[in-house]
């Protein structure tokens, strides 16, 4: 007998109680009723709790924004889909269109190439005011996993609309079976003596712009 | 309704590092000698214990969600054949391959086979319990393929050639400085001049790692959920290891207890809301990732996963015990448990160790198994995991259950001390009426004999031995409660014992 055959057998036998399948309670929140201020509030105050940057800015101010977050930057990744206005105050600026990496799936940069690379600007798909979560689900403006990951600065642009209050709303909002991140402050470790650590393997510096 | 009409299959009991090498009073007693342990333990177990209960309170529906936690998990085990079923249909649909292992040999096998037709000699790996309770790292060693730990702690434990003592933390018996001593020990290149200092220690970790991330071409993987109804997999992480191991390389190999399942993409919104606030104590982890299958142009081209039995079926077949099976793996339960602070993981002997695992291991290996029979009295009963349980799982219950089995699978065998019935029925005597008890007191105050000069007894003979193996009992006092009451109130009132006997 395989393997499946017989553990599927082994389950089977281990039921033979007939055990009912009950109703799942769901008497939890499904929405947290807040308004589109409140929900920008409570984003930002869970932010900064997980020692993320946060500016909260109308949409006309992302590029000026991103430029001046990527300031010191020599070099910056960016997925193909990116809102190509979110980058035209570095074009302005002359040397940041030089600066600048694209990523594609047709056509990924190396790791060692994104190893070299000092920051990455990203769009998101949905946010989370309640845990401070942002959700990237690979879409053409977030790009593949690792454009988030390997460079040391994430700035990761969040629209006001795409805040969710609590966690099942924003799940609600998204295709499962994306690749999906969920990023809730710059990476971090508390396996010393319980003492938290920002920044160990992934990015140690998260930059959120919130455009309203 | 079940259909299954063929022989029950006998339980198949798990293998690998879930068994105590010795009962749990004699590893207890060691490693209370341990005053560093304890202190490390203390200071840990408390910082985590009020750091979860601070955001726990800030959810008004935590309640509700623990209900339907615990209602999703029941379901699960109803359903687990049709669920597994309809995960491999999903999963695989989408470019995933799954294996299934009945036990840790069958499991360690299929990876070391998956790692070897890569062609590659090194693997990268996500802090996992079920490759911990495989042995994986050992067989694939045996092997001659390196695994290299990427979690924080679990490096640590790996570079001191010790074992993990936390689900969560697994070096939560070390401090700074023993850690500090171990990377300059250890850790090639590590520089000389490197201090205790937390963010000093994390960096050096980083510099470790970092090369072997960005050029790993194979990564091992636990999963902390498995959704059926997309074939998605999630691992939730904190420090961005798991992240690097789960897109960087090449080939991904993910292992997997059956009993991690859930039924649908909505119940994840229970799950993440219950796991972290549980474990770290945070209202979210850092870094949650989910994949189903093979997404072209991101990840992992070749992506495994190997669904591990080892035991659960076995605990399935257990009506009681089943809800063992619940578990999600965040140790609250031993962040709040009197006996785990004070003894520390190593003292359960398996993989896994505080309440949790006191009802775990034995459920998974049997009984019977070696030492594990010691393992369901590793406590005080006093609950306090079952309330801090996100799922519900009533260990209180199951241990008391798994007593009675472990009672019940001795007698009649030599094993059974005839003391204790001797013990039992002279207990039921004393118990049975005021006088007896009276009688009984007046034989007390001889125990003062039997304690020292220190008015602690160490030691007593038979079956009372096993309590004193690892306690010290106060000596009695000079006079029973009953006598002195008698003595103060000179004509006491008649007993409840003497009024009916008048």
């Amino acid at each position: 007998m395989s393997a499946r055959e017989d553990i599927l057998s082994r389950i089977r036998s281990a039921l033979q109680d007939s055990p009912e399948a009950p109703q799942i309670p769901r008497e939890y929140r499904a929405a947290s009723g807040m308004d589109a201020d409140g929900l920008v509030d409570l984003l930002v105050d869970r932010l900064v709790d997980y020692k993320a940057q946060v500016a909260v800015v109308p949409a006309a101010e992302v590029p000026a924004t991103i430029a001046s977050l990527l300031e010191g930057a020599r070099s910056y990744v960016v997925p193909e889909g990116l809102d190509g206005g979110w980058l035209a105050a570095m074009d302005d600026a002359g040397t940041g269109g030089s600066r600048r990496r694209v990523d594609s799936p047709a056509e990924p940069l190396s790791v060692a190439d994104l190893d070299g690379t000092d920051a990455v600007v990203t769009g998101s798909a949905v946010a989370v005011a309640e845990t401070g979560t942002i959700i990237l689900d690979g879409s053409a403006n977030q790009g593949r996993r690792a454009i988030s990951l390997v460079p040391d600065h994430h700035i990761c642009v969040v629209k006001a609309a795409d805040i969710a209050g609590i966690l099942p709303e924003a799940l609600g909002r998204i295709d499962g079976t994306r690749p999906i991140t969920m990023i809730s402050g710059p990476s971090a470790t508390s396996d010393i003596e319980l003492q938290r650590v920002e920044g160990v393997h992934g990015p140690r510096r998260l930059d959120v712009i919130i455009a309203r | 309704m079940t259909t299954f009409l063929g022989m029950p299959a006998l339980p198949a009991f798990g293998s690998g590092n879930l068994f105590a090498g010795e009962s749990f009073p004699k590893a207890a007693h060691r490693e209370l000698g341990n005053a560093q342990l304890r202190a490390n333990l203390g200071h840990a177990t408390h910082t985590i214990r009020d750091k979860r209960q601070a955001v726990v309170s800030e959810l008004p529906d935590w309640e509700q969600l623990r209900d339907a936690g615990s209602a999703i998990k029941e379901s699960v085990m109803a359903r687990l054949p049709e669920l597994l079923e309809e995960f491999e249909k999903n999963f695989t649909a989408r470019g995933g391959v799954i294996h299934w292992a009945r036990d840790a040999r069958e499991a360690n096998e299929i990876v070391a086979g998956l790692v070897r037709a890569t062609g590659e000699t090194e693997v990268v790996k996500v802090k996992s319990m079920a490759t911990q309770e495989i042995g994986l790292n050992e067989y694939l060693e045996e092997q001659g393929i390196e695994a290299f730990e990427t979690d924080l702690a679990e490096l640590i434990v790996q570079l001191d050639h010790d074992k993990p003592s936390h689900i969560l933390v697994p070096a939560i018996h070390k401090n700074r400085t023993e850690i500090r001593d171990i990377f300059l020990r250890e850790m090639p290149g590590a520089d000389p001049a490197l201090t205790n200092d937390p963010p000093v220690l994390a960096m050096a970790a980083r510099e470790h790692l970092r090369r072997k991330f960005l050029t790993a071409k194979v990564a091992v993987s636990g999963a902390n959920f498995a959704l059926a109804d997309s074939g998605t997999l999630a691992v939730v992480e904190s420090e961005g290891n798991g992240r690097m191991c789960l897109t960087l390389p090449e080939t991904l190999i993910t292992v997997m207890g059956i009993e991690k399942l859930l039924p649908t993409w909505q119940d994840l919104e229970v799950f993440m809301q219950l796991l972290p606030r549980s474990s770290t104590g945070e209202r979210m982890n850092p870094y949650t990732s989910l994949w189903t299958g093979v997404t072209e142009g991101d990840g992992p081209q070749n992506v495994h996963l190997v669904l591990l039995d080892n035991g659960r079926s076995a605990a399935l077949a257990d009506e009681m015990g089943r809800s063992a099976l619940h578990c999600i793996r965040c140790s609250a339960c031993m962040n709040v448990c009197p006996v785990y602070e004070r003894t520390g993981g190593h003292a359960y002997g398996s993989t896994y160790p505080g309440p949790i695992g006191a009802i775990l291991s034995p459920l998974l290996t049997g009984i019977q198994a070696e030492e594990n029979s010691s393992l369901p009295y590793a406590s005080s009963l006093c609950g306090a995991c079952y309330d801090a349980c996100p799922v519900k799982i009533n260990i209180p219950d199951i241990l008391v259950h798994l007593r009675s089995v472990d009672v019940d699978s001795k007698r009649g065998t030599k094993k059974v001390p005839s003391q204790m019935d001797v013990g039992m029925k002279a207990a039921s005597w004393a118990l049975s009426s005021g006088k007896h008890l009276g009688l009984v007191e007046k034989g007390l105050p001889l125990g003062r004999l039997a304690a020292g000069r220190d008015k602690k007894i160490k030691k007593l003979p038979g079956i009372a031995g096993g309590w004193t193996q690892s306690r010290d009992i106060p000596a009695p006092p000079a006079q029973s409660f009953r006598d002195w009451w008698a003595k103060e109130h000179k004509s006491p009132a008649p007993s409840r014992d003497e009024k009916e006997t008048q």
